[in-house]
C-alpha cells in the first residue's frame, strides 16, 4: 500500500552493528504490519459466511487466494449476485490480483535466483510484505522484512478467517450487526492510500459513478468489471497525468 | 458452475498472478504505460467496490444506514486511523442507526 520506487538505494555492505540493527528494525515492522492486517481477518471470514459461503470455502479462499483485496471482492460479487454472478466475481478477483504480478516483479530481486526459493515465495507476496520488504534499506532486511511479514500474516489470516467464519455462522443476518457497511469501509480503506494523485483520484470517481450508473443497469458483479476500463483508457491515454511530469527535471519531487 | 468451483478457479488464479511476477523480466514494468495501469486498475476496481457496497441493493440504488456508515469510515481515514478501527466504527455506526430505526 506505500509507493514503491525502483530507484531506491540498497546498501550494499555495512558495519556488523549497523546491519543487525536495520535487520532488528525490519523484523520489528513486519511483526507489527503482521499483527494489524491479521486482525481484519475475523472481518473477512465473517463477510464470506453472511455471503453464502459455508466455513470450509471461506477457509480455503485465505488459504489459497490470500490476497485481501480480491477476497473481499469476490465474496462481495457472489454475495451480491449469487452463483449468477460468480464469472464476475471471478474476473473481479482476477483483475484485483493482477498488482501481485507487479509486486512479484519487484521482489524477485530481493528474493534471489532459485525457482524453489521462488515458487516458495509467491504465495506471500501481497501489498503488505512488499511494502515492508521495500521500506528496508539492506538486501538482508528486505529478506528478513518481506518474509516474516509474509508468512505472520498468513499464519495469522487464516487463524481470524476461521474465527469469523465460526462467528459470522451464530450471528444471524449480517445486516443488523452492519457487516455491509463494515466491507464498504474495508474497500474504502484500501483505496485511501492509493489516492494521493490526482490521477488516481479522477479514475476513483469515476469508476464509482460508471459501477453507480451501470447498477440499475447490469447483472451484480459486471459494474464493477466495466468500471476497471475507466483504469485502462485513462491509463493508456495518461489522462489527468502528474503535473509534475511536464516540469523540468528537479523542479518538483513526484 | 458450483460455488467450489468457483473458490478454486479464483483462488488457483490469483496464486498463478502472484508467481508470474517472478516469471516476467523486470523491464515490463519499467515501461510506463503498463506499471501505470496496473496502479490504476487496483484504483478502479477497489472505488466501483466502494460505490456497490455502499449503494446497491441488488439492482437498484438504495440509500441506507451504510452512507453515514462509509462517511464516518472516510473521516476516520482522514484522520489517520488504521483499518480495523476504520471497519469496526462503520460498523457499529450502521448498526445503531438500524437498532434506533432511524436507517434502513
Amino acid at each position: 500500500m506505500i509507493v514503491m520506487r525502483s530507484e531506491e538505494r540498497t546498501i550494499e555492505s555495512g558495519p556488523e552493528g549497523e546491519a543487525a540493527i536495520e535487520v532488528r528494525v525490519a523484523r520489528r515492522e513486519a511483526l507489527g504490519v503482521a499483527l494489524a492486517t491479521s486482525a481484519y481477518g475475523i472481518s473477512f471470514g465473517a463477510l464470506a459466511v453472511a455471503s453464502g459461503f459455508d466455513v470450509w470455502q471461506t477457509c480455503v479462499l485465505s488459504l489459497l487466494m490470500f490476497t485481501g483485496g480480491s477476497q473481499f471482492a469476490f465474496v462481495g460479487v457472489i454475495g451480491a449476485g449469487g452463483l449468477a454472478a460468480a464469472p464476475a466475481a471471478i474476473a473481479s478477483a482476477l483483475l484485483l490480483g493482477v498488482r501481485n504480478v507487479a509486486y512479484g516483479m519487484r521482489m524477485s530481486p530481493v528474493i534471489g535466483r532459485g525457482a524453489a526459493r521462488r515458487a516458495l515465495a509467491a504465495p506471500f507476496t501481497i501489498d503488505e510484505s512488499t511494502a515492508v520488504s521495500l521500506a528496508q534499506r539492506s538486501p538482508r532486511a528486505r529478506r528478513v522484512g518481506f518474509w516474516i511479514t509474509g508468512v505472520g500474516i498468513y499464519l495469522g489470516w487464516n487463524l481470524t478467517t476461521l474465527l469469523g467464519a465460526l462467528l459470522g455462522d451464530v450471528l444471524g443476518d449480517p445486516k443488523t450487526y452492519g457487516l455491509d457497511a463494515a466491507a464498504a469501509a474495508a474497500f474504502l480503506a484500501l483505496l485511501w492510500p492509493r489516492l494521493r494523485k490526482r490521477q488516481a483520484i479522477a479514475v476513483g470517481i469515476a469508476a464509482a459513478a460508471v459501477a453507480t450508473v451501470l447498477t440499475p443497469v447490469l447483472i451484480p458483479g459486471l459494474p464493477v468489471l466495466v468500471a476497471a476500463f475507466v483504469a485502462i483508457v485513462v491509463g493508456w491515454f495518461n489522462w489527468f497525468a502528474p503535473r509534475v511530469a511536464v516540469r523540468a527535471p528537479g523542479e518538483g519531487a513526484a | 458452475m458450483t460455488l467450489w468451483n468457483a473458490v478454486l478457479l479464483a483462488a488457483i488464479g490469483c496464486l498463478a498472478l502472484k508467481g508470474a511476477g517472478y516469471l516476467v523480466p523486470a523491464s515490463v514494468l519499467e515501461a510506463p504505460r503498463p506499471a501505470r495501469i496496473t496502479d490504476l486498475l487496483t484504483v478502479a476496481l477497489l472505488a466501483a467496490l466502494v460505490a456497490v457496497q455502499t449503494l446497491a441493493a441488488g439492482p437498484h440504488i438504495v440509500v441506507d444506514a451504510r452512507v453515514p456508515a462509509l462517511l464516518v469510515a472516510a473521516g476516520l481515514l482522514l484522520l489517520r486511523q488504521s483499518f480495523l478501527v476504520v471497519v469496526i466504527a462503520a460498523a457499529v455506526v450502521a448498526a445503531l442507526l438500524r437498532l434506533l430505526g432511524w436507517a434502513a
